[in-house]
């Protein structure tokens, strides 16, 4: 069964950047692009289990705060090292305003 | 092994294991997103300008030398192209490691390769040593990259003012690597995924370093080793007499970059070779910052970090006493003063010298 969770307001989210989204003991980031598309990935950087919300989101892709590892955010690719571990990607949909995941 | 069984610096030794800090625990002055946004953005303009004044000063300057070859000049020539070969290149490296300076992500790995060969640094194993100083900065037993030591040498302290011994040594490594041989130090650091584009980086320099050789033979002159591959020898001693201000006598064991690095005022010729590092506790705090925002993020948060030290001097009025001081007391270091209502240091664990 598909587990929909709302995230946040699509609004809350500006264009090229990122929130985040704790959900249980579990955590998130929701990302809206250029084109203003929304996505969502695992919240922490795979490389040292750094929050992602402190990073910097340029086109598609986030750059960590810590090392500056960068993932493409619509796939969950490393891009650059130190990171070498994909970021896992969760389904958005945008709802009546809201963004929600499928976690 | 410890000096005289003072701290455990190796990699491989017990404070390997204990001292981990965790990432989270570092402190960071609190600054308002969007500022830090709008500081973290790049510019490719911004970024060229420096990059392409740069470049064009060590080409027109290494003309200089060539000219001169062979003539007294050829001393001050050198003198000069060895300073933005060398030290320009080793501050470039370290920014474009980062890959800060650049928003086209081909501009900062083309410059990071060409910066990492004039620096006789290999480009991969040098990543992976920065990126874990930047994750356990000066924590001992964590950081591959702790300048001094405690009891700190003041013979290799004098030496390596001028970079040479630690530049040898470089090279002594890059044979090594090139053999296919990593410390276990290095692997503690370097995940074994690396190894094979290290190798070849390691190999690379050495062929190119071979052939510069082989043109000073056939042409009977040292002028392409004086070129090529000698001045990070010659021409080092300003980045590192720069950066030695970077850690050197402050706090170890501490998840606060206010504690362990130094930020000093510097003037523009310097700090466009040194690339702004003279702002570190900046850049350590907010690593994805680039170089050329460092003097706008210090206005940011200057009221929660200890005074920036006034010169490169003042810098150096402190830490020659400090570390003279550690010879005898090795628990000594220049603790930082905060001003008031600046963010307290978070508690941390990691036991003083003298219980261990
Ligand atoms: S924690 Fe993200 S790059 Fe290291």
């Amino acid at each position: 069964m598909p587990n929909w969770v709302r995230a946040c307001d699509a609004n809350e989210v500006e264009v090229e950047d990122l929130v985040r989204f704790d959900h249980g003991d579990r955590t998130f980031a929701v990302y809206r692009s250029p084109d203003d598309g929304y996505f969502c990935t695992d919240g922490l950087c795979t490389h040292e289990q750094v929050h992602l919300a402190d990073g910097l989101v340029m086109d598609y892709e986030i750059e960590c705060p810590k090392h500056n590892a960068t993932f493409d955010y619509r796939t969950g690719e490393a891009r650059r090292a130190p990171a070498c571990v994909n970021l896992a990607t969760y389904p958005v949909k945008i709802e009546n305003g809201s963004v929600w995941i499928e976690i | 092994m410890p000096k005289d069984g003072y701290r455990d610096y190796s990699l491989t030794g017990p404070n390997a294991k204990a001292s981990l800090l965790g990432n989270a625990a570092w402190y960071a002055s609190p600054a308002p997103r969007k500022r830090i946004k709008e500081l973290t953005k790049r510019s490719d303009r911004l970024a060229l300008i420096n990059y392409g004044t740069w470049l064009g000063l060590v080409v027109a300057t290494g003309a200089l030398l060539a000219a001169v070859w062979g003539t007294a000049w050829a001393w001050p020539a050198a003198l000069v192209y060895g300073v933005f070969y060398g030290s320009g290149a080793d501050s470039r490296w370290h920014e474009t490691g980062h890959g800060t300076p650049f928003k086209t992500r081909w501009l900062n790995d083309a410059f990071y390769r060409l910066a990492s060969f004039m620096s006789l640094r290999n480009p991969h194993l040098w990543r992976w040593s920065h990126t874990r100083h930047h994750s356990e900065t000066i924590i001992v037993g964590r950081d591959p990259e702790i300048a001094f030591p405690r009891p700190p040498s003041i013979r290799d302290w004098a030496l390596n003012l001028l970079y040479i011994p630690a530049i040898t040594k470089e090279l002594g490594k890059m044979v090594r690597i090139a053999l296919g041989n990593l410390t276990e130090a290095e692997k503690s650091f370097l995940p074994e995924s690396e190894w094979p584009k290290t190798f070849a980086a390691s190999r690379a320099h050495l062929m190119v370093l071979a052939l510069v050789g082989l043109a000073a033979v056939t042409i009977q002159s040292w002028l392409p080793l004086f070129l090529i591959g000698l001045p990070t020898f010659y021409g080092s001693w300003l980045h590192h007499i720069l950066a030695t201000t970077q850690h050197a006598g402050l706090a170890e064991d501490v998840p606060d970059h206010r504690m362990n690095s130094r930020t000093f005022y510097l003037n523009p010729f310097f700090r466009f070779i040194y690339s702004n590092m003279n702002y570190h506790i900046e850049h350590h705090m907010y690593p994805m910052v680039p170089f050329y925002n460092l003097p706008a993020l210090h206005e940011e948060i200057k009221a929660d970090c200890p005074p920036a030290y006034g010169s490169l001097l003042a810098c150096y009025r402190e830490m020659v006493p400090a570390v003279m001081r550690q010879q005898a007391d090795p628990n000594h270091y220049v603790q930082r003063p905060l001003p008031a209502g600046a963010g307290a240091t978070p508690a941390y664990e990691r036991p003083v010298i003298a219980a261990e």
